[in-house]
């Protein structure tokens, strides 16, 4: 079963003749432990792709499948309910709320959903101790760094039993080597089974991807082949 | 790449062997340059003729030496270290050629042209992230080498994304060009001389 499956998914905003084209007839399937990066300029329709991935807006036409569940056949008490439990989101400000800790932050989405405080203190420190975080789960946002707040925000993505975790730009914020420590926590995520999407601009995050999407103008227009691996690289080119 | 300059550095750190030597710039430089023993030994023997290094033999053979830098050596490293690399003149760039020229070919989409080499330079880029994903945050040597790299492929990109942007902002232009009536003479021969770089 595909964690995320797009089919024949269009957007339209507006009408008449100020109608946008965001999507247009987009086919897209992420298999679990999968990290696919949607690369496009802006404006190109990748924010919208993810959005409507996540269930967060509905496509004009088409349809959204997550986790086996087509979202067209669930209330939308029911879509609130998969968003919680089985999708995560993080976003190039980090979105943490600066009066709680990063634990409490982190637990957050699993009390809201039920799970009793201990508990989900427990699963928060799990996870930001698998992110290398254990250490400043008492911090606020404030006392850390951008790089650890970002991870902060991935492990609240991710915590409890989420498997399809959305980004967009997640590193935007931040320089290449802290850049880099984000997306090696989002690898080791995915590596666990999540499956991820990741929309960009820039060809350095999208290369931590098992498969680059390039997006043009709401059409997926072409996607990267299966990789050769790296010995490869030392063969290509007899000058190097 | 120096091997002459990466030697003398080596051997800055005190007196070693050519096989050692082999070693540690392959461990140095991430072992992402390979390098042949019997380069070593030719630059070995290339370097004492010039009294930047000393061997501790007479007329034995090159694998039971130990080669040691000397002050002359010592002089020409830190010159090379200093010295910046020849940054100066723009490289015939056979991919800026391709997307001029695809401009003016009729029946060419040149956005095609430039996403085909967009998708390959990523594909490139996915190799090395995973180079360095697979060596772990420890490896700090081949991350400065996968790094540079990484850096070289983006700036292709990016300049790809530009030249994409500013093609479909000048469509009147191109169009014209592809239907093979210039507008003026001003764009066709701004290419031509582009393309003669």
């Amino acid at each position: 079963m595909s964690a995320l499956e797009l089919s024949r998914v269009s957007k339209i905003y507006g009408n008449g003749a100020s109608q946008v084209h965001a999507l247009r007839d987009v086919e897209l399937t992420v298999e679990p432990g999968e990290l696919v990066a949607v690369m496009g300029p802006s404006g190109s329709g990748k924010s919208t792709l993810l959005t409507i991935a996540g269930s967060l807006e509905e496509p004009t036409s088409g349809e959204v499948t997550v986790l086996g569940v087509r979202l067209s056949h669930l209330s939308r008490n029911m879509r609130a309910a998969l968003r919680r439990r089985c999708i995560g989101y993080v976003f190039q400000d980090f979105n943490l709320l600066a009066g709680l800790t990063a634990a409490e932050n982190v637990s957050l989405p699993l009390e809201l959903d039920g799970t009793s405080i201990k508990a989900a203190r427990a699963a928060a420190l799990e996870a930001l101790d698998r992110f290398g975080l254990a250490d400043r789960a008492d911090r606020f946002p404030d006392d850390l760094s951008g790089g650890e707040r970002q991870r902060v925000a991935i492990a609240r993505a991710v915590v409890g039993e989420r498997r399809l975790l959305l980004a967009d730009e997640p590193s935007g914020a931040l320089d290449s080597v802290n850049g880099e420590s984000v997306m090696r926590v989002v690898r080791a995520t995915c590596q666990d089974g999540v499956a991820g999407v990741v929309v960009t601009h820039d060809a350095q995050l999208a290369s931590w991807a098992d498969r680059v999407v390039f997006i043009r103008d709401g059409r997926i227009v072409d996607q990267t082949a299966q990789p050769d691996g790296p010995e490869s690289l030392l063969e290509a080119d007899p000058a190097r | 790449m120096s091997v002459r300059h990466a030697l003398l550095a080596l051997l800055s750190e005190g007196p070693k062997y050519g096989l050692q030597l082999r070693q540690e710039f392959e461990e140095r430089t991430g072992e992402v340059w390979p390098l042949n023993v019997g380069q070593v030994y030719t630059t070995l023997q290339r370097l004492e003729r010039d009294g930047f290094v000393a061997s501790d033999g007479d007329g034995g053979s090159s694998t039971q030496k130990a080669f040691q830098i000397t002050g002359a050596g010592v002089a020409e490293l830190d010159a090379w270290l200093r010295t910046p690399p020849d940054l100066s003149s723009p490289p015939r760039d056979e991919l800026v050629i391709k997307v001029l020229v695809a401009v003016r070919v009729p029946g060419v989409d040149v956005h095609d042209v430039i996403q085909t080499h967009r998708r390959r330079v990523v594909e490139l880029m996915q190799e090395w992230t995973r180079l360095k994903r697979d060596a772990g945050a420890q490896d700090v040597s081949l991350a400065l080498v996968v790094d540079a790299e990484l850096f070289r492929l983006d700036s292709v990109v990016r300049w790809l994304d530009a030249a994409d942007s500013r093609l479909r902002r000048s469509a009147a232009v191109a169009k014209p060009l592809r239907d093979g009536h210039t507008p003026s003479a001003a764009p066709a021969q701004q290419l031509e001389a582009g393309a003669r770089r």
